[in-house]
């Protein structure tokens, strides 16, 4: 086993070294970690804009910026936390890095369209820099609505485009997955015998593959309309601009769920392996990533009831959002069901988990208020939603990607982090978690509205603590991704399977050698069969 | 470890098209609202394009499509010189195809009608979208003819290259899938822009 | 590798040349009739029809296996939720 070079050894195309080795390679797993650390960049970024806005609105008038800018923050926040952040981070970086080894195979089906797919993702993030510094920051918010995102001077095109391309890479990464998937599994393995993970990456590439393109001819519209002046949006000259809002979310609703299906298999592996139990409901979680995947993709005009369209749209769209919420249920309750009665053994990748589910709970249940059109219209577009989808795609996602990258670090780096920094952090990003979003459903419901500058007297309490909260989460934020760096100075593990992992990866070394597999590797015939782990267990307990 | 299964490519193919057919879908969806709510001006619409246009380049488009598909059927039996036919008359078909679209759009811009002009500001808003519609349609599925064109350009070069062969076909195969999708949604827009009643 | 050797043969592709162009003859004819509302729907019957033609021979569908053809199926009806169910709001505004 200490014979086998790394991939870090190795570079492919073989006759290139230092950085080149890394910007010109054909590895998934060299792009892979590109990926993380240009995603981590934009994260922290945005984590850090995050917190401006929310020190900005700790107290009432201004405290660190004027106005304009604030909308410019807002904007950039969720742009770069949308389009740069959540939905590459868990496909791109732990996709690329794990669906190959998951399914016995060498690379991915296109090596080629992978390393193109991280150079359009990062042409995208350098264009909406230079969006940045040249008319200044779109202020529409990462919605690009009609007509103010035609009309405004700010520099909407540039922001657009980047938007485009980026699109473009999500889009190629996921018909480069459901061809790997299709065409490159380990002969031996079936359709059921593949990975949750796996399963959840096919789920999210056909969304990516199929509803990307909707926002792409979007932003053309609003590029072409900005250029061209066509007026197919505009309401003086025949258009209707609730058209484009349909055409935004018929995109952007199945969005969220190409950034929480990934983060619900990353979860699917987790769960069993600290429970030491088969998970519960395996063909069952199959199905429900697929039906999120189909049903995702009916029920975008619940985030426009207040739009003006017609009423039969919304008592449609309503109802449709309701039978989402099932397979998003059946998997929570198989999750629950794999801990119970497990041998459950405590590791941060667990602890997160555990965070993860019981906020995404919260925010899924939140969402029922919300696709409700009733209670909607109450809390339409005020904080309420905000702290809503902060908790699913924050509780939810984000959560997902620190338990990715506390599981799969050992693997990725051949390192262990510290765990009691990492239980540390973890607890320091949950409270400070809870303490930035409650008070933000309180002040929704009070009728904060969302991306305002500044608010009455009676919402001062409520800002503040969501304020003091964002800072502690920033800070377990910080403590977690110093904890993980510094593993590099601790000594290389020799465990290929630290956690007692049974998934294809965890048989091969730490970090895997450049070609996954020498032979092909024994799948078992139920993917998360313990008896083996746990046998070896009781041995190694005899022995000693 | 096993070799790489070589229909993945043709897959891969198949889903880029997927994507190409939901992009104009987005337009599509676009043409199906304003065409309900403003029959009666698209119809005025209609009449004022030139329908022998559409015909000739209906026509042409599915004649190219049959070069293309008679290239592949030759490249598998190994009649090259079919192969560089079907090419050359696809190529050709498209630039006619270009060409005539040019003079088309050019006699339009003459008439004023064009985005943002005055007779179409002017005009009924249901005139003004179903032209908005027919630049940013055609237009686009223009630009897929170019790419198309280019596509079949390289894989001509290759032809005589003897890169593409009975036994090694799948760029060409691909740039064929690519060309007949572009023809595919060309058979909407067709009656949809030139022949409504 | 069998799979991908079956080839049409070059008075198929002639043959369904043929059929398309009269179809375009047919629709182009059923556009000098004013049937109202009905004229559309000919229309497209005649277009999908027509694609149907193209995807079968000459895009090689009849080729292919279950996975691209209900990977496309799924992308047409895709395609027809986006434009029906916007409808849900624009038929009834």
């Amino acid at each position: 086993m200490e014979a086998v070079k790394s991939f870090y050894d190795t570079p492919v195309p073989a006759r290139f070294t230092g950085m080149l080795s890394w910007l010109i390679t054909l590895d998934h797993k060299r792009i892979g970690l590109m990926y993380l650390f240009a995603i981590l960049f934009w994260f922290l970024l945005a984590v850090l804009l995050g917190g401006a806005i929310r020190l900005e609105l700790m107290f009432p008038g201004e405290n660190i910026m004027h106005a304009d800018l604030y909308n410019s923050a807002f904007t950039l926040h969720g742009v770069i936390m949308i389009f740069l952040f959540i939905i590459p981070a868990l496909p791109a970086v732990f996709g690329n890095f794990f669906l190959p080894i998951h399914i016995g195979a060498d690379d991915v089906y296109f090596p080629k369209l992978n390393l193109l797919s991280w150079y359009l993702y990062m042409t995208g993030g350098v264009i909406a820099i230079v969006s940045l510094f040249s008319d200044g920051f779109p202020d529409t918010g990462w919605t690009f609505y009609v007509p103010f995102s035609i009309s405004t001077n700010t520099n909407v095109s540039t922001a657009v485009f980047a938007a485009f391309i980026l699109g473009f890479s999500s889009m190629l990464t996921g018909l480069n997955f459901i061809t790997t998937i299709h065409k490159m599994r380990v002969k031996t393995m079936g359709w059921l015998q593949m990975p949750l993970f796996t399963w959840s990456l096919y789920a999210t590439s056909w969304v990516q593959l199929l509803a990307t393109p909707v926002i792409a001819i979007t932003l053309v519209l609003v590029m072409v309309e900005r250029f061209f002046n066509v007026g197919l949006f505009d309401p003086a000259r025949g258009g209707d601009p609730i058209l484009y809002q349909h055409l935004f979310w018929i995109y952007s609703h199945p969005a969220v769920y190409i950034m929480i299906l990934p983060g619900m298999g990353v979860i699917s592996e987790i769960i069993p392996v600290f429970a030491r139990k088969s998970i519960f409901g395996y063909k069952a979680i199959v199905a429900s990533s697929m039906a999120i995947a189909i049903a995702g993709s009916l029920v975008w005009a619940h985030h426009m009831y207040t739009s003006g369209m017609s009423d039969t749209a919304v008592f449609v769209f309503s109802l449709l959002t309701f039978v989402v919420a099932i397979p998003s249920a059946i998997k929570v309750f198989s999750w629950v069901a794999t801990l119970y009665k497990g041998a459950i053994q405590m590791t941060p990748p667990l602890f997160l988990s555990l965070c993860f589910i019981y906020l995404f709970s919260v925010g899924g249940l939140t969402g029922l208020v919300l696709g409700a059109a009733g209670a909607n219209i109450h809390v339409h577009d005020t904080h309420f939603v905000v702290a809503h989808f902060h908790f699913t795609m924050f509780g939810g996602t984000g959560f997902a990607f620190f338990a990715a990258l506390h599981y799969w670090w050992p693997k990725m780096f051949g390192r262990m982090y510290d765990f009691k920094k990492a239980y540390a952090a973890a607890i320091l990003v949950t409270a400070g978690f809870m303490l930035h979003y409650v008070p933000m459903f309180v002040l929704g419901l009070q009728g904060m509205p969302r991306r305002y500058y500044d608010y009455l007297p009676q919402y001062a309490a409520g800002n503040f603590f969501a304020g003091f909260g964002a800072m502690f989460m920033i800070l377990g934020i910080g403590l977690m991704m110093v904890n993980l760096f510094l593993s590099f100075r601790r000594a290389q593990i020799s465990d290929p399977d630290p956690w007692g992992g049974v998934t294809l990866e965890w048989t091969v070394p730490s970090p895997p050698p450049v070609h996954n597999f020498v032979t092909d590797p024994d799948v078992l015939d139920y993917p998360y069969d313990f008896s083996g782990v746990v046998a070896g267990a009781v041995n190694k307990s005899r022995r000693t | 470890m096993a070799p790489l299964d070589p229909s993945g490519k043709k897959m891969g193919m198949w889903l880029f098209l997927y994507t190409e057919i939901i992009l104009f879908g987005g337009l599509f969806v676009l043409y199906a609202v304003y065409f309900a709510r403003y029959t009666p001006d698209f119809i005025d619409g209609a009449a004022l394009l030139d329908r022998g246009f559409g015909i000739v380049n209906t026509v042409i488009l599915l004649v190219s499509s049959f070069f293309v598909a008679a290239g592949i059927t030759a490249v598998r039996k190994g009649h090259t010189r079919i192969v560089l036919a079907g090419l050359w008359g696809a190529l050709a078909c498209g630039a006619i195809f270009l060409v005539n679209k040019y003079v088309e759009w050019g006699h339009k811009f003459e008439n004023g009608i064009y985005p943002g002009s005055e007779t179409l500001v002017d005009s009924p808003g249901g005139l003004n979208l179903f032209f908005g519609l027919y630049y940013v349609i055609t237009g686009l599925h223009g630009l897929h003819i170019l790419i198309g064109m280019s596509l079949l350009a390289v894989c001509l070069v290759l032809v005589y290259r003897r890169k593409i062969t009975a036994q090694q076909d799948a760029l060409l195969e691909n740039s064929g899938l690519y060309w007949h999708l572009v023809d595919l949604i060309w058979i909407f827009i067709f009656p949809l822009f030139y022949l409504v009643v | 590798m069998e799979k991908t050797a079956h080839i049409f043969e070059y008075k198929t592709l002639a043959l369904t040349l043929a059929g398309l162009l009269v179809m375009t003859g047919v629709t182009v004819g059923a556009a000098c009739i004013d049937l109202g509302w009905v004229n559309v729907w000919i229309a497209l019957t005649i277009a999908s029809i027509k694609a149907s033609l193209v995807l079968v021979v000459f895009m090689h569908m009849k080729f292919e296996g279950r996975a691209l053809r209900w990977s496309f199926l799924s992308t047409v009806c895709f395609l027809a939720v986006m434009i029906g169910f916007t409808f849900w709001d624009v038929a009834f505004r």
